[in-house]
C-alpha cells in the first residue's frame, strides 16, 4: 500500500485507504517519538523545504521538527528575508528551490489553490501546509489520529465543527476527511460565515450552537479571525462570544465523554473559555503531539522509502 | 451629428479601399438584416457591394473589361460553393489595451486577431491607460487603427472621468471625435445619480449607455461564481445578485431617462428574466452575453485555472440554460466576446492574483456556432446577433449586405474543424479555458472593404 500520489494537496482528493494508510503509519511513528534518542535515519540525504507564506509556530515547528527526527535537511524560507519582498513570483521562487534539488516544498499560503499552482510545475513532493481557505490536510490527519486514540475509531462519531465554516481551511479539511471515516458531522456559526451549499458535502447546519452540540462525540472549535469583524460577518466579538464561545455550560449538552479539539491559536474567552481550554475535556495540547507524528508519517510516505 | 460621425469613421478607417473587382461566387449567402438566406454570388466593386444575385458571365466580362482598361488587377474569384457567407462580423465588446497595456495587446495585433475571427468591426473598451475620456485618446486610436488595424475600430468612450465614477467626461467631444457609445466597463458606476446623469446626457448626444453591472460592494474580494464550487475550493464567491442589482437599477434608472441601455455580458438567470421583464414593458434596452457564459460554468475553476477567472465568473448549468433561452426568444440581442487579453506572466500566479479576463476573438464564431448545432438559433439568428444587431444597436452602417454598402463579407466553413491552440492566436493574450477544445466550423476569409 501506497499513496498514489506525489503530493498532499487535499483530503479531498484522498481515498479512504490512503487516509487509513497515514493514520497507521504515524501510529508507529508516535513509538518512535517516545524513545530516549526520537531520531530515525529514514530521510538522510533529502532536503524539505518549509515555504511558508504566512505566520505559522505549530504547522512550521511540527514540520520542521519531523523532517529533523528523520535525519533530513530542513530549511525554512520566510518572505520577509527572502526574494519575496523584492516581486519574485511564487512559480519563480520554487523553481528556484527545487534547482538546489529540494525533495519536498512544503507551502503554506494565503490563496487557496496555490499548493495546486506549484504542483504541475515541480517535480518535487508538495505538501499544502494550509491555502487560504480551501484546506490544511495535515491538520485533518492529525485530528482524526487524535479522535482515533480517544474513541477507538471515528465511524458513527458525532462530531460539531464551530465557528467561521467559510473561511475555515481546517473545517473543510476535517469535513472531507470526516464523512469518509463515516463520523456524522455538524457545523455550526453565524448565517454569515455558513458558506452556500456546505450541506452538499454531507455536513448538517445548525445556526444555533446549543442544537449543534447536542449529544455530540467530539467539539472542534475554530480559531475566529479577528479581523473578519471589520467586514462585517459578525457587529462584535462580544455578540460572537455570547453565541458562540465554548463556555462549561455549553460543554455539558455533549455526551458526557466528549472531547474539545481547537487547532490553536486560541483566543481565550472568545471562541472557547479558558475554564474548558485547560479543562479536563481538552485534547488541544495532544492534537499538537499527533502533528508531529503525521507530518512524519506524511514525509515518510511520499518519499517512496515505505516501499 | 450621427451621420457626420459615421462618414468620419468611414473615411478615417483602417485600410485603404481596393480598387479592384472581388466576386464570390456560389455561396449560401445569409443576411438578416435583409432576411437574405440563397445559394448566390457577391459581386464588390471598388470597395463596394455592387450585385447580390446570380452573376450572368456577361456581367463578368463587363467588370473585367473596366477593370482592365483602367490599369487594375484582373476579376478576382472566390468559389464559395459549399460555404455561408455572412457581413462581416462585429464585435461590440473587446479590449484592445492600447494605448497602455501594450505588453497584453495592441490595436494591431488585436485587430490582426478579430479579423482572423471573422470580424470585420471591433469596439473598444476605454480601459485602457491612459483612459479613453477624452477626445485625444479617442484620436489616438482612430489614427493607429487606419495606420495598423486590420479591421475597423469604434471605440466605447468612458462615462467617467479616468473610470473613476466621479465627473462626466467630455461626452459630447468623444462622440465628434468618434465615440459611438459610453461604458465604465471594468468597473461599475456605482453612484447611481452619476448613471442617471449620463444616462440623460446621452439621450441628447444618440449614443447608448453600456452598463457593466456589477455592485462593488457584494463582489468585494470574490474571484468566482458564489456557489457548491466556490464553497469547496474555498475560494471567495461573487453572488449573482452583484449582477443583479445593478441590472435592475439601470433598468429604472432607463425607464425614467429613455436612454438607450445596453447591459454588458449577461451572466446569470436572474439578468435574463429582469432583461426580458424589462423589454416586455417597453424599455428601450439591449442585452449581450458571451460565448463563455453559455457554454462553460463555475466547474471549470477547479484546478484553480486562472484562465476561467472572468468578471462577470462563469456560472451555473441552470445560468446556462437560462441564456440560452435568453438568446433563442431575443432577450438577449448579442453576442459578443469581452475579449480581455492578458500577459502570460500575469495569469501564472495564485488565482486570487490572477486578473480576471478571457480572450474571444479567435475562437467566438467557432464556439457560438454550437448554439446552431444545440438547435438553440438558426444559423441565421446567430449571425443577427453578430452582425446587424450590434450594428443597429450602435448606430453603424455595417453588419449588411446591401447593395452600395461596405464591402465587409466573412466566408465561413462549416465543416471545417479545428482544435483551440492559443500559442496560434494571433492575439498576444493566450488566456482561454477553450485551450484544446475541438470545434466544427471557421471563418475561413474575412473580407474587408473589399480586401481580402
Amino acid at each position: 500500500m501506497r499513496l498514489s500520489g506525489k503530493d498532499i494537496l487535499g483530503i479531498k482528493e484522498l481515498s479512504t485507504d490512503e487516509i487509513n494508510l497515514i493514520i497507521e503509519t504515524a501510529e508507529s511513528f508516535k513509538e518512535v517519538l517516545e524513545r530516549d534518542i526520537k531520531k530515525v535515519p529514514t530521510l538522510r540525504g533529502k532536503t524539505i523545504v518549509n515555504l511558508f507564506y504566512e505566520p505559522s509556530t505549530r504547522t512550521r515547528i511540527s514540520f520542521e521538527l519531523a523532517g529533523k527526527r528523520m535525519s533530513a535537511d530542513v530549511i525554512n524560507i520566510a518572505p520577509s528575508i527572502s526574494s519575496i519582498v523584492k516581486g519574485e513570483s511564487l512559480i519563480d521562487t520554487v523553481k528556484n528551490i527545487e534547482s538546489m534539488n529540494s525533495d519536498f516544498i512544503i507551502l503554506r499560503h494565503s490563496a487557496a489553490g496555490a499548493p495546486y499552482l506549484i504542483s504541475k510545475v515541480l517535480k518535487s513532493s508538495v505538501i499544502n501546509a494550509g491555502d487560504g481557505s480551501h484546506e490544511h490536510p495535515t491538520q485533518a490527519l492529525l485530528d482524526i489520529l487524535t479522535i482515533k486514540e480517544k474513541k477507538g475509531g471515528t465511524q458513527g462519531l458525532d462530531v460539531a465543527i464551530i465557528g467561521d465554516i467559510s473561511h475555515s481551511r481546517v473545517a473543510r479539511s476535517n469535513i472531507y476527511g470526516l464523512t469518509k471515516l463515516g463520523a456524522k458531522v455538524r457545523v455550526s456559526g453565524p448565517p454569515t460565515m455558513i458558506p452556500w451549499g456546505i450541506e452538499k458535502l454531507g455536513v448538517k447546519v445548525f445556526y444555533k450552537m446549543e442544537d449543534a452540540l447536542k449529544d455530540v462525540d467530539v467539539i472542534m472549535m475554530l480559531r475566529i479571525q479577528l479581523e473578519r469583524q471589520e467586514k462585517g460577518l459578525f457587529p462584535t466579538i462580544r455578540e460572537y462570544a455570547k453565541l458562540y464561545c465554548l463556555t462549561p455550560e455549553r460543554v455539558k449538552l455533549a455526551r458526557e465523554d466528549v472531547i474539545i479539539m481547537h487547532p490553536g491559536p486560541i483566543n481565550r474567552g472568545v471562541e472557547i473559555s479558558p475554564e474548558v481550554s485547560d479543562g479536563s475535556y481538552s485534547v488541544i495540547l495532544e492534537q499538537v503531539t499527533n502533528g508531529l507524528a503525521v507530518r512524519m508519517a506524511v514525509l515518510y510516505l511520499l518519499s517512496g522509502e515505505a516501499e | 451629428m450621427k451621420k457626420e460621425k459615421e462618414e468620419t469613421n468611414i473615411k478615417n478607417s483602417s485600410l485603404i479601399t481596393h480598387r479592384s473587382s472581388l466576386l464570390i461566387k456560389g455561396g449560401r449567402v445569409i443576411d438578416p438584416s435583409s432576411n437574405l438566406d440563397e445559394i448566390t454570388d457577391i459581386l464588390i466593386e471598388n470597395g463596394k457591394i455592387t450585385k447580390i444575385g446570380k452573376i450572368q458571365d456577361s456581367t463578368l466580362k463587363q467588370v473585367q473589361g473596366k477593370t482592365q482598361s483602367s490599369g487594375l488587377r484582373d476579376l478576382d474569384v472566390i468559389d464559395a460553393k459549399g460555404k455561408v457567407v455572412v457581413p462581416g462580423l462585429i464585435d461590440m465588446h473587446v479590449h484592445l489595451r492600447e494605448p497602455g497595456y501594450e505588453y497584453k495587446e495592441t490595436i494591431k495585433t488585436g485587430t490582426e486577431a478579430a479579423r482572423a475571427g471573422g470580424f470585420t468591426v471591433v469596439c473598444c473598451m476605454p480601459n485602457t491607460n491612459p483612459v479613453n475620456d477624452s477626445r485625444s485618446v479617442t484620436e489616438f486610436i482612430l489614427d493607429r487603427t487606419i495606420k495598423e488595424g486590420s479591421t475597423d475600430v469604434y471605440p466605447i468612450g468612458a462615462i467617467s472621468k479616468g473610470l473613476k465614477g466621479e465627473e462626466l467626461s467630455e461626452m459630447a467631444d468623444l462622440v465628434e471625435a468618434g465615440c459611438v457609445a459610453f461604458s465604465d466597463d471594468g468597473k461599475s458606476v456605482m453612484d447611481s445619480e452619476l448613471m442617471r446623469r449620463a444616462m440623460e446626457y446621452a439621450i441628447a448626444l444618440g449614443v447608448p449607455i453600456i452598463s457593466h453591472c456589477e455592485d462593488t460592494n457584494l463582489s468585494k474580494g470574490g474571484v468566482m461564481n458564489e456557489g457548491f464550487v466556490s464553497t469547496e475550493l474555498g475560494l471567495q464567491g461573487i453572488p449573482d445578485s452583484a449582477e443583479e442589482v445593478i441590472i435592475s437599477r439601470d433598468l429604472l434608472l432607463a425607464e425614467i431617462t429613455g436612454v438607450k441601455l445596453h447591459i454588458a455580458h449577461v451572466s446569470t438567470k436572474g439578468s435574463v428574466r429582469l432583461i426580458k421583464e424589462a423589454k416586455e414593458r417597453g424599455i428601450g434596452v439591449t442585452a449581450e452575453t458571451c460565448p463563455h457564459y453559455f457554454l462553460l460554468t463555475d466547474n471549470e475553476v477547479r484546478g484553480y485555472d486562472s484562465d476561467a477567472k472572468v468578471n462577470p465568473p462563469l456560472r451555473t448549468e441552470e445560468d446556462i440554460e437560462a441564456i440560452k433561452q435568453g438568446l433563442k426568444d431575443g432577450t438577449i440581442d448579442v453576442i459578443a466576446t469581452d475579449h480581455a487579453p492578458h500577459n502570460i506572466a500575469e495569469k501564472l500566479v495564485e488565482f486570487d492574483y490572477a486578473p480576471f479576463g478571457i480572450v474571444g476573438l479567435e475562437t467566438a464564431l467557432s464556439l457560438s456556432l454550437k448554439l446552431v448545432e444545440w438547435g438553440v438559433l438558426t444559423i441565421n439568428e446567430l449571425i443577427e446577433k453578430m452582425t446587424a444587431n450590434p450594428a443597429r444597436i450602435l448606430g453603424l452602417k455595417k453588419g449588411i449586405l446591401n447593395v452600395g454598402s461596405d464591402a465587409d463579407v466573412t466566408i465561413i466553413d462549416m465543416n471545417q474543424k479545428v482544435t483551440v491552440d492559443p500559442m496560434k492566436f494571433r492575439s498576444k493574450g493566450r488566456n482561454t479555458p477553450f485551450k484544446g477544445a475541438k470545434l466544427k466550423g471557421l471563418p475561413i476569409i474575412t473580407i474587408l472593404r473589399g480586401k481580402t
